[in-house]
């Protein structure tokens, strides 16, 4: 008998495989991933594959006249206003995306779970206090908050991090909300507390696990907008603070002569649409494998 | 029905004093002084004071908060400290600027979105459908300033069809619509896409093929009055994106709405313009939730409004 159960559990592991080799079928998800991975290997890689140096001005970088240089065989994409390298500003700039993306994100989905779960499963004060303060949130004009809070503090790498967190925690918290509510009310949960299991338990052991798909579905989504949301402040001059590159800021520092020099804007403009691609590329693949009542494309 | 509305434009009055009071906190921790800003670099420091006590900037700042709370019940929004003009007839000023360019946005979303979102239900699973929603993909995750330069330098630089930038024609107002409708034509075109092969799943459009309806006449009298509504609600929660996109698109296209307004407030903080423009926005957004919660019953009847 135990034997027949031991194979019944496997066989039915078989026709359900990993998330990885679900999301391997899907030829969006690779080409999100592959991107990744690419971005991720430059940013690290940055000081090992850069050409020349991304703060070094180069005589032979600008025209007799002083404009940038087109893509050329020495520049492979050019230079920038005061004869910078585009492409190795451009590969250390991955690493400012990715770190605010990982950070800012990390932080906003941290706070939006907390104060979702928190609400949704404490309920009374608690969840109205968090609940009422998430919807008034809401309804903050996101960019126009951002902007104010950049410049209140003044933007460092760091800053513009928190900044992008501050903004961006509201809509996960809604989500987990929901999620925490409904799953608080279904019987395994009344069982185990009827069991005599504290809160802590019940949330970490029970809630938590259930929680975690949408978590990492939206973590992943989230880091897109986040991405989109910094080249933003730094298009705006109030993000990243040249002379650190990021995506935006080279565009920032160029963009009155995208006339004259449009590989200046639409190269590093290319690449902030590639990441944020990427990731929610792979973040509807993840949400269409983890959940299962939208399996399959309908 | 009444009753709800009521109550909601109740919560919403809550949410804009909550507002006003979170963006008054963060103003106020701006490190730059504005009576020195107003009174000019070469000003005494008696003259600034002057100007501080005049303002009530000397009070604290829940004073401040009280003070400015009771002119708002007098639809006062105050005065702009640079301008040195009343923030209400700012803002009127500039608004017409900002819906022109909302409608324009919109019509580009929905026909965009929609069409792409109908044939890709309509032809699912087939090259037509991975292609479009791709389309979508790179909709959604494109930079707006990116796109509107991209489309400045191909269609005004090189090609001449439209003006750089600026206002006033039918012409001005093509490029920065299309750069806003960019991304929303992204969103609508997958929510199109769902909602109508969620419908056409329906028993009920399976009897009125088998009756002897047309497909086109299935498609557009049974199935698409019920596909649409989820959709137009989506209209009233994208008003907080829009709300977004403007600050940029119109900065970048030279487009005078109070996107522009408040950008160059925020450079030289000018609070009560901040503090005015926020609130409008926020109002906007908030009635834009409140139009797309009074769909939900009509999509669904079993929703009950509470």
């Amino acid at each position: 008998m135990p034997t027949m159960v031991a194979e019944t559990a496997r066989s039915k592991d078989n026709r359900t495989p990993g998330v990885l080799a679900r999301l391997l079928r899907r030829p969006l998800a690779i080409i999100g991933f592959a991107i990744i991975v690419v971005v991720v290997s430059a940013a690290a890689l940055a000081p090992w594959i850069v050409p020349y140096d991304p703060h070094e001005q180069f005589f032979e970088g600008l025209t007799i006249e002083g404009a940038p240089l087109p893509p050329n065989s020495q520049f492979w994409l050019g230079t920038d206003l005061v004869g910078r390298d585009l492409l190795s500003r451009l590969i250390y700039g991955a690493r400012t995306s990715l770190i605010i993306g990982v950070v800012a994100n990390g932080i906003a989905v941290l706070i939006g779970s907390l104060v979702g779960i928190a609400a949704g499963y404490f309920r009374g004060w608690v969840d109205t206090v968090l609940m009422r303060f998430t919807d008034l949130m809401m309804a903050f004009p996101a960019l126009l908050l951002a902007i104010v809070l950049a410049a209140i503090f003044t933007p460092s790498l760091w800053i513009v991090a928190m900044v992008i967190a501050m903004v961006n925690w509201v809509q996960i918290a809604r989500v987990v909300y929901t999620e925490t509510r409904s799953i608080a009310e279904r019987d395994f949960v009344t069982a185990e507390r009827a069991l005599g299991a504290g809160a802590g338990r019940i949330l970490f052991r029970h809630i938590l696990p259930h929680l975690l798909s949408t978590i990492i579905v939206w973590a992943t989504l989230g880091i897109a907008t986040t991405v989109l949301l910094e080249a933003t402040l730094s298009f705006l001059g109030i993000g990243v603070q040249p002379p650190i590159p990021s995506w935006g800021n080279i565009i920032f520092e160029n963009q009155t002569y995208f006339t004259s020099a449009p590989w200046l804007v639409f190269i590093p403009g290319a690449a902030i649409l590639a990441l944020a691609l990427a990731f929610n590329l792979v973040g509807d693949a993840l949400r269409d494998v983890l959940d299962p009542t939208q399996q399959g494309r309908h | 029905m009444m009753a709800y509305i009521a109550r909601r434009l109740l919560q919403t009055v809550v949410i804009l004093l909550g507002i006003s009071f979170v963006t008054f906190i963060l103003l106020y921790l701006i490190p730059a002084d504005p009576a020195r800003q107003i009174a000019g670099r070469s000003a005494t420091a008696q003259t600034v004071e002057n100007i501080r006590e005049q303002l009530g900037l000397n009070l604290p700042f829940y004073e401040q908060h009280m003070r400015y709370v009771g002119g708002l019940v007098q639809g006062d929004f105050g005065r702009s400290y640079l301008q040195k003009t009343e923030v209400s007839t700012l803002i009127a000023s500039r608004l017409p600027a900002s819906l022109l360019l909302m409608a324009g946005a919109i019509t580009c979303e929905l026909i965009f979105g929609l069409t792409m979102g109908i044939v890709a239900a309509l032809r699912r699973g087939s090259r037509t459908d991975d292609t479009l929603m791709i389309a979508s993909f790179v909709g959604v995750s494109a930079p707006q300033f990116v796109v509107g330069i991209l489309l400045l330098y191909v269609f005004a630089v090189k090609l001449g069809w439209f003006p750089i930038g600026g206002y006033g024609t039918f012409a001005h107002l093509v490029l920065p619509s299309l750069t806003l409708g960019f991304l929303g034509a992204g969103w609508y075109s997958r929510m199109m896409r769902s909602s109508l092969i969620e419908v056409m799943r329906q028993d009920f459009i399976r009897t009125a093929r088998a009756t002897g309806n047309g497909r086109a006449k299935v498609l557009f009298r049974h199935a698409m009055p019920n596909a649409i509504l989820p959709v137009i609600a989506m209209i009233g929660i994208d008003i907080g994106l829009f709300m977004s996109g403007i600050v940029v698109v119109e900065s970048v296209f030279g487009w005078p709405g109070i996107g522009q307004l408040a950008w160059q407030a925020i450079q030289r903080v000018d609070i009560p313009i901040i503090m005015g423009v926020t609130l409008v926005s926020a109002f906007a957004i908030v009635l834009g939730n409140l139009l797309a919660d009074l769909i939900t019953p009509l999509i669904d009847p079993r929703i009950k409004l509470r």
